[in-house]
């Protein structure tokens, strides 16, 4: 028998739950528990401010596929998490959130740094708890972790009251199921299997929709087979980026607002849509009433509650992905799709004349020629974690992310200064690979205080700051559909690559073609963090994300950049998602 | 139509506030909420009602069973059930004439009379929610001074309860059926 402190306690679970790295800061509501932390050999990262902390927890679980932990002290601390709650939430993350409270004898009377944060997370997290009794601790984090990535994963917060943290009780490790049994993953019923496989068997012009949860169900490779033994061509979404090789003949690119015109064209289209892991995002289907029209609807996901939500579905499987999948791809027949794939074809070909990357530019640089040079550079086996906002939709399109490799970007709750602290996580959680930030100068700076953070752990993230000197999208909806009245969107910045200098960070300015070529190839030789700055257009077509499906339209009224004039093209590489 | 759920849950702190703060995030219509103990320690029992043509039940249940402290849900419309209401009404004696009236009433509803002022009545009557309705009627002539309900408690008869599959089989009792039967008789 062992006699330990609450705050030990919270150290020797998370060791046994393997954790290897934590995000946090500490405060008077959490000093305790941070005191034991060095005799139990986690690796505590310093961030400058809460919401990184849980952001970058976030990063580490996308990268990792394990679960992200994030530290805070009570009050301001815990509230400041949570918008990287709401975050993880959104895009189905497993984080482990650990707050500290005021003691438990203070509770409820508004004392210093107290804010209900069980509370204010109700409705973000997975589940959360206050814990008020010590020797319930060690059980709650074993649930704890539990919760967050079992069945669709999520984040759970965990709240300490300081009493708590300093109690000591015998500890006693918890074995097994303790306060919480996970549900048994859900697997497919026959009759819905039966019926899904009867619409595969009768389809002529099916497509595959993939998501995230065919990343998190570990079916890529399950996928894959599907689309060959079927001949079927596969859309993704934007968190399902990875799920299918971008190089293979039936891959369409990412669907929806800002998707690719062979995805969205095709889905319209299809007669048959066989959804995987995804939930129908407004961004991703455009006009609700007007999609897809043609097609019955396969959806299979392992959130019951995820099933004819928005979109009415004709089987709707509930089930973990992988086995499901697994199971139709073993009973449909063999086919054919030969003019079906023939006329996706032609739709990308057809967008290909309207690709920014066919314009030589002249000065400065739109943006999507930064993105492909750093894919031409890394061959799509980079880890691209995006910030929010245009870079994010140039970094959607031209960056092919091979087959399960990681691309991490705020989806769902689409948060900007999510970019740089997802990138510190990412790269903690995998130390050997190249690890991108593409991010823009609106975003960058509502967490560039993480500079800092990236030189006191000299983690070597390459940060591509594509600088249009304004809040981009909302600058480009501006133009596009407010009588290009710029209310409160032109940025004055400062010099960043001065500030990434004061910082101690390695730092290149960019403007045109050959100079980014270099600046890419220099920050991938530097060890270290590194930052380049890309001055990008800022007027006209070329700063606009094309093609773009407008708020209320179908999906495939899609509004195009004007085709490239003959003459003044550069022959798009076929490999490129566009 | 209505729809009437019965979720089993962990009697913990914060359980209620759990599945209210659901309803409201989802924008979800509820009709009525109990919470009640169970015939087991540590496990809750919610009665829920919905308003069917504005709130999709199935959704309620399976955003429901994502909470984790709720165990179990079920949509008991279409099983043969008893559901009751329980309501305390206050009424207005004005005269010896409206005193035994108001006590007729009572008896004719099978309802209870819990306490008896110079000036005012007070009847318990538990029954189907139609049958509280006619009672609450048929007293508001003398003034209805005040009244409180439960809310819809249910229970699906025979042998196998919910909570236990909607697959099980069921074996429903002979005794008639609740809201197909008499209104009067609760």
């Amino acid at each position: 028998m062992m006699r330990k402190t609450g705050a030990e306690i919270v150290w020797e679970m998370l060791r046994r739950e393997g954790v290897e790295v934590v995000f946090g800061i500490p405060g008077g509501g959490i000093m305790h528990t941070y005191h034991p932390r060095r005799d139990y050999g986690i690796h505590h990262v310093l961030v400058r401010h809460e919401q990184s902390a849980a952001h970058a927890a976030d990063g580490y679980a996308r990268a990792s596929g394990r679960v992200g932990v994030a530290i805070a002290t009570s009050g301001p601390g815990a509230t400041n998490l949570v918008t990287g709650i709401a975050t993880a939430m959104m895009d189905s993350s497993p984080i482990v959130c650990i707050t500290g409270q005021v003691g438990t004898s203070v509770l409820g009377t508004d004392a210093f740094q107290e804010a209900d944060i069980t509370g204010i997370t109700l409705p973000i997290t997975k589940h959360n708890y206050l814990v008020t009794d010590v020797d319930e601790l060690a059980a709650t984090i074993h649930d704890a972790f539990r919760i967050a990535r079992s069945g669709r994963p999520g984040p759970v917060l965990i709240d300490l009251p300081s009493d708590v943290q300093r109690a000591e009780t015998e500890f006693v490790p918890p074995k097994g199921a303790t306060t919480y049994t996970p549900r048994p993953l859900p697997t497919p019923g026959a009759e819905a299997i039966e019926r899904a496989v009867e619409l595969i068997d009768r389809a002529h012009r099916p497509v595959v929709l993939a998501g995230r949860g065919v990343l998190l169900s570990g079916a890529v490779d399950e996928l894959a087979a599907f689309a060959d033994k079927t001949d079927t061509p596969v859309a993704v979404t934007l968190l399902g980026k990875g799920a299918f090789s971008p190089s293979h003949r039936r891959y369409l690119g990412m669907m929806g607002m800002h998707g690719h015109p062979a995805a969205n064209h095709a889905i319209q289209e299809a007669d048959l849509l066989i959804a995987l892991g995804m939930r129908f995002d407004d961004r991703v289907i455009g006009n609700p009433t007007m999609y897809a029209l043609q097609a019955r609807k396969i959806h299979i996901d392992i959130d019951a509650a995820e099933l004819n939500k928005v979109i009415p579905i004709d089987v709707a499987v509930h089930s973990d992905l992988r086995p499901a999948l697994a199971e139709i791809t073993d009973r449909v027949r063999p086919k054919r799709h030969e003019e079906w794939v023939d006329r996706t074809e032609r739709w990308r070909a057809q967008s290909r004349a309207h690709d920014l990357l066919r314009h030589r530019p002249n000065g400065a640089l739109p943006a999507p020629h930064i993105v492909h040079e750093i894919f031409a550079a890394t061959g799509g086996e980079a880890v691209i974690v995006t910030d929010v906002g245009q870079n994010q939709m140039w970094a959607a399109q031209y960056y092919a992310t091979e087959c399960a490799r990681p691309f991490v970007s705020s989806g769902g709750l689409g948060t900007m200064g999510f970019g740089l602290p997802a990138a510190i996580g990412a790269q903690l959680a995998r130390p050997d690979d190249e690890v991108w930030a593409i991010v823009g100068d609106g975003g960058f700076q509502m967490s560039l205080h993480e500079l800092a953070t990236l030189v006191q752990e000299d983690l070597p993230v390459r940060i591509a700051l594509i600088n249009n000197h304004c809040l981009g999208m909302v600058r480009q909806w501006q133009t596009m559909f407010y009588d290009g009245r710029h209310e409160a969107t032109d940025l004055v910045n400062p010099d960043f690559v001065r500030l990434a200098d004061a910082y101690g960070i390695e730092a290149h300015r960019a403007a045109g073609l050959d100079a980014a070529r270099t600046a890419i190839a220099d920050a991938r030789r530097h060890r270290g963090p590194v930052l380049v700055e890309f001055e990008v257009v800022r007027e006209g077509e070329p700063s606009h994300v094309y093609p773009m499906v407008p708020a209320g339209a179908a999906l495939d009224a899609m509004i195009h950049r004007s085709p490239t004039a003959a003459g003044s093209t550069l022959e798009g590489p076929p490999w490129t998602e566009r | 139509m209505d729809r009437t759920l019965i979720a089993t849950v962990a009697d913990r702190p914060g359980v209620l506030n759990r599945v209210a703060s659901l309803f409201r995030r989802r924008a979800f219509n509820i009709e009525s909420l109990t919470v009640g103990h169970t015939e087991r320690t540590g496990i809750s029992r919610m009665t829920i009602v919905v308003d069917g043509r504005r709130t999709d039940a199935g959704k309620v249940a399976q955003n429901l069973e994502k909470l984790v402290d709720v165990i179990d849900v079920e949509d008991i419309t279409d099983r043969p059930a008893v559901l009751h209401d329980l309501a305390l009404i206050k009424v207005r004696i004005s005269s010896r004439e409206a005193r035994s009236e108001i006590l007729r009433i009572a008896d004719s509803f099978q309802a209870r009379l819990v306490d008896m002022c110079p000036r005012t009545a007070m009847l318990e009557i538990a029954g189907s929610e139609r049958k509280i309705d006619t009672v609450v009627e048929a007293l508001r002539a003398h003034g209805v001074l005040e009244m409180v309900r439960t809310g819809r408690v249910a229970m699906v008869r025979g042998e196998v309860g919910s909570g236990d599959g909607a697959s099980s089989p069921v074996t429903p009792c002979k005794s008639g059926t609740e809201e197909g039967g008499n209104p009067w008789q609760g």
